[in-house]
């Protein structure tokens, strides 16, 4: 019954969706600003009656209620309230009426702001989201319905939307459960930030939208958006660190990344936001590139609903997982139908969309920005040809040829490379013109510095070649960065007088993006050190030992000494949990307690290792197997993980710079004619400043 | 002139990526096999870079945890989704793998853990190399059990 009722709520939204988009289109074309309003008020409906139907959901989650087909897939009556909760969005159902949820609410948010001044913008991105949100609940209410119940007929126990004829209403006594590798804390934030990062982007994509439809193709739906662009970049990017984070933790080969093609989905509008990210600045300072602006906005949506999509085909599944669900020719549809709508949109404004100057020196900022650009395109190229080559070589050869991880790695590690090179040339350019005498002035100390670090290094530590471009890389880019903050706060305290902590201080506060900028290469070359550590140096052992014995890894001797298995009933696990000691040169340093997990409601067990970590190294021990009582041998796989901390580091320093980037500035964009006016004093050029 | 600089810049960029595309794709391909087309190609494939999927057979899995070595052997099921979507599924399709003793098999052999979701009817899609023996072994072995994750119904529920 209550099932029922949740259905209705969301097929009402459905509907109320659908008049959202038809009274926003006519209400404009028709000049009736009433009706505009009407639809802004519907769409405004969306987020309580999406609320409602989420509420009922998670009322028949919390409330084991096996006899809705979700409920019964997703949850069991050993988990915890809280997971039950969280397992909303632990399916594919649930995770679409996630998604919709949150894409009602940013669209609710952005109908809060005045709109005065941008009033000819509103129908369209009042369009845009609706559809997007339309597309989505559609999904729910026809193919995958959160609420569809299980009835036994004739035909055996299938789940019906309606009670079929003769159909008896069946509630199993458990349920499934959710997938214990999701029952992890990284679990269940990671899906919501990857969401909250998607559903974001699709903010900026309805005001590109309504820029082409209206016209208005200057740069004021990019300054409309751009801090929506930051947030939605900043919960992609925590999202994709959380999913390593939970594949390190949970996993249990050691690794944090595999180019699997579901991680591949999550990264690739990643890549296309973080280029957008960089390039509308050219736009919004030279006035180019608005060609390219729409298409990389373009193809972020297009790129998050495919990844909307993909990611949710199963955690688990390979590539040739994602032609077995029945939405998935919808969702190609969708994307489409929006990428040639789009595009065509672009087509039509193309001459609106000139750019306003000419880019003329190759090593001027916009220049290096473009290439900046082209190289997150050109990973992007890598990215989806890894994906779709096994359909291209059947197509051609008849023969099914796949990539794997080596292929990724090949292919775009020269790609990161130029692009950490470029983070630390394209700071020190100027706008407009540079030579190469004016950058080389100012790069040679940090390139001097970076190479006697690297000499270093050489001597100290490593004598691989890739290794020590790559930490011969990540010294430029911090020196830069850092030689770069000293020169802005060194003048500022010379001219103002203050001391050298205030003026770094108020350096950042008075230009948030710019310096929150710099404070994202500082994180991104920390997350470099720990994927050039985990990547070239990772060690690894295996061996089966007896109660007392030992091996020796990297300079630590890991000692076995004992195991217990014990049963937790009302959680429905049985925990089978190694003690071992930890010696570095003969010094204690502690305990690990590699475990391994069994679930019975699903019958799965659960690697999950014990980790020390250091900012030098993880020593991180699983599990593999062991004897029964009687006997006393166990089996351990042990990795040595150099540096691999600093990824983690890093990443929470890049949640800082964005934040800074991403602060509202004191000044508010309601004056654009003084925001105009200020560009060139505030964007000073570092030779001009030298 | 100005033009033709960015333009030949972009050219390069572009041969440069194209590159990367063409060496990376022909150092880690790997060719997609059913297990009937593994046995009927035999010994022309060995030593390449293969990718096999089978249904993993219960009862012939053996695991030597001193050496870490893992042994199974998995009977062939079709690659092509539709293929198996009319044959009821890929539960279904790997339970009739196992069923039929006729169907081509293959052993497989793998070093390392043991896989958390490697049981009876699981589907393995395994990469590796055909040995001379006519032993595949594995470097990477990825499951499924489509039981789990889709939608299958109790038989007897309630």
């Amino acid at each position: 019954m209550i099932a029922n009722f949740g259905f209705g709520v969301l097929f009402i939204t459905f509907l109320v969706t659908l008049y959202s988009v038809f009274a926003a289109i006519y209400g404009d074309r028709r000049q009736i600003p009433a009706l505009v309003e009407s639809a802004r008020r519907a769409m405004l409906m969306t987020w309580p009656l999406l609320t409602l139907t989420a509420g009922v959901l998670i009322y028949l989650l919390i409330n084991n209620h096996f006899e809705v087909q979700f409920v019964y897939e997703v949850t069991s009556r050993s988990m915890p309230t809280y997971l039950k909760v969280t397992a909303w969005w632990g399916g594919q159902a649930g995770s679409l009426l996630f998604w919709s949820w949150l894409m009602s609410a940013f669209a609710s948010l952005v109908t809060l702001r005045k709109w005065d001044r941008d009033r000819e913008f509103l129908p369209w991105v009042i369009v845009v989201a609706c559809v997007t949100m339309a597309f989505f609940i559609g999904m729910n209410v026809f193919f995958e319905n959160p609420f569809a119940q299980l009835y036994q007929t004739f035909e055996g126990v299938k789940p019906y939307t309606f009670r079929p004829p003769d159909g008896i209403l069946m509630t199993p006594d458990d349920g499934r459960g959710l997938n214990p590798l999701l029952r992890h804390p990284g679990m269940i934030i990671h899906p919501p930030m990857l969401y909250l990062g998607f559903v974001s982007f699709v903010i900026p994509y309805a005001f590109a939208i309504a820029a082409l439809i209206t016209g208005r193709t200057d740069d004021r739906w990019i300054r409309l958006t751009r801090r929506w662009a930051l947030w939605a970049w900043l919960f992609l990017s925590f999202g994709l660190v959380l999913g390593g984070r939970w594949a390190y933790d949970v996993l249990g080969w050691g690794g944090y990344w595999g180019w699997d093609p579901v991680e591949i989905a999550a990264f690739m509008p990643w890549l296309t936001g973080t280029a957008f990210l960089h390039s509308v600045m050219i736009q919004e300072k030279r006035g180019m590139l608005k060609h390219w602006n729409m298409l990389l906005i373009i193809l972020t949506y297009d790129l998050v609903i495919f990844g909307t999509f993909l990611t949710r085909s199963g955690v688990l599944s390979s590539v040739h997982a994602f032609a077995q669900s029945a939405i998935g020719p919808l969702f190609f549809t969708f994307i489409g139908f929006t990428l040639i709508a789009s595009v065509a949109l672009i087509i039509y404004r193309w001459s609106g969309l000139r750019s306003e100057t000419e880019m003329t020196s190759m090593l001027s900022r916009e220049a290096l920005f473009l290439l900046n650009n082209l190289l997150f395109m050109s990973i992007l190229v890598v990215c989806f040809w890894g994906v779709i080559f096994p359909l291209i070589s059947e197509l051609f050869s008849g023969q099914k040829v796949t990539v794997g991880p080596p292929f990724y790695e090949r292919a775009t590690s020269p790609l990161f490379g130029a692009l950490m090179l470029l983070m630390g040339v394209a700071p020190l350019s100027a706008w407009g013109h540079s030579t190469v005498k004016t950058l080389g002035r100012t790069l040679w100390k940090p390139a001097v510095a970076a190479v006697a670090i690297t000499v270093l290094l050489f001597f100290t530590y490593t004598q691989k070649i890739g290794a020590l471009i790559g930490f011969f890389l990540v010294a430029f880019v911090i020196l830069v960065t850092i030689y770069e903050y000293w020169r802005g706060a060194y003048a500022r305290q010379r001219s103002q007088g203050e001391n050298i902590f205030t003026a770094f201080w108020n350096l950042t506060g008075r230009n948030r993006r710019r310096y929150g900028g710099y404070i994202i290469h500082i994180s991104m070359m920390l997350m470099a050190i720990g994927i050039l550590g985990i990547e070239i140096f990772q060690v690894e052992t295996q061996g089966t030992l007896a109660q007392g014995e030992s091996l020796e890894i990297a300079g630590y001797t890991v000692q076995y000494k004992e195991i217990a298995s014990w049963s937790d009933a009302p959680a429905g696990v049985n925990y089978t949990r190694s003690v071992i000691d930890i010696y570095r040169d003969g010094k204690f340093l502690g305990e690990l307690n590699p475990r391994i997990d069994y679930y019975f409601d699903s019958q799965q067990t659960m690697t999950i290792p014990g980790n020390r970590s250091t900012m030098r190294d993880d020593l991180y021990i699983l599990l593999v197997d062991w004897e029964p009582v009687s006997s006393t041998g166990a089996t351990f796989k042990i990795y040595v993980n150099p540096l691999v901390n600093w990824l983690w580091l890093g990443s929470l320093l890049f949640l800082a710079g964005v934040v800074i980037a991403a602060w509202p500035e004191k000044e508010a964009e309601r004056v654009p004619v003084t925001v105009r006016a200020r560009v060139p004093q505030q964007e000073q050029t570092p030779s001009a400043a030298d | 002139m100005r033009i033709n600089k960015f333009v030949i810049g972009g050219i390069f960029i572009l041969g440069a990526v194209v590159f990367l595309i063409v060496t990376a794709t022909k150092a880690s391909a790997q060719y997609f096999l059913t297990i009937d087309e593994l046995n009927a190609k035999g010994s022309s494939v060995v030593d390449k870079n293969l990718r096999v999927s089978g249904a993993v057979i219960g009862n012939s899995i053996q695991y030597d945890a001193q050496s870490l070595t893992l042994s199974f052997e998995v009977a062939h099921v079709p690659a092509d989704n539709l293929a198996i979507e009319s044959e009821g599924g890929l539960a279904e399709v790997l339970h009739q793998a196992i069923l039929d003793p006729s169907r081509a098999r293959v052993k497989v052999i793998y070093v390392g853990p043991k896989p958390d979701l490697l049981r009876n009817e699981a589907q393995a899609i395994m990469t590796g190399k055909l040995g001379p023996d006519g032993v595949f072994y594995a470097e990477e072995l990825l499951l499924k059990c489509p039981t789990r994750y889709e939608e299958a119904v109790p038989e007897q529920a309630g």
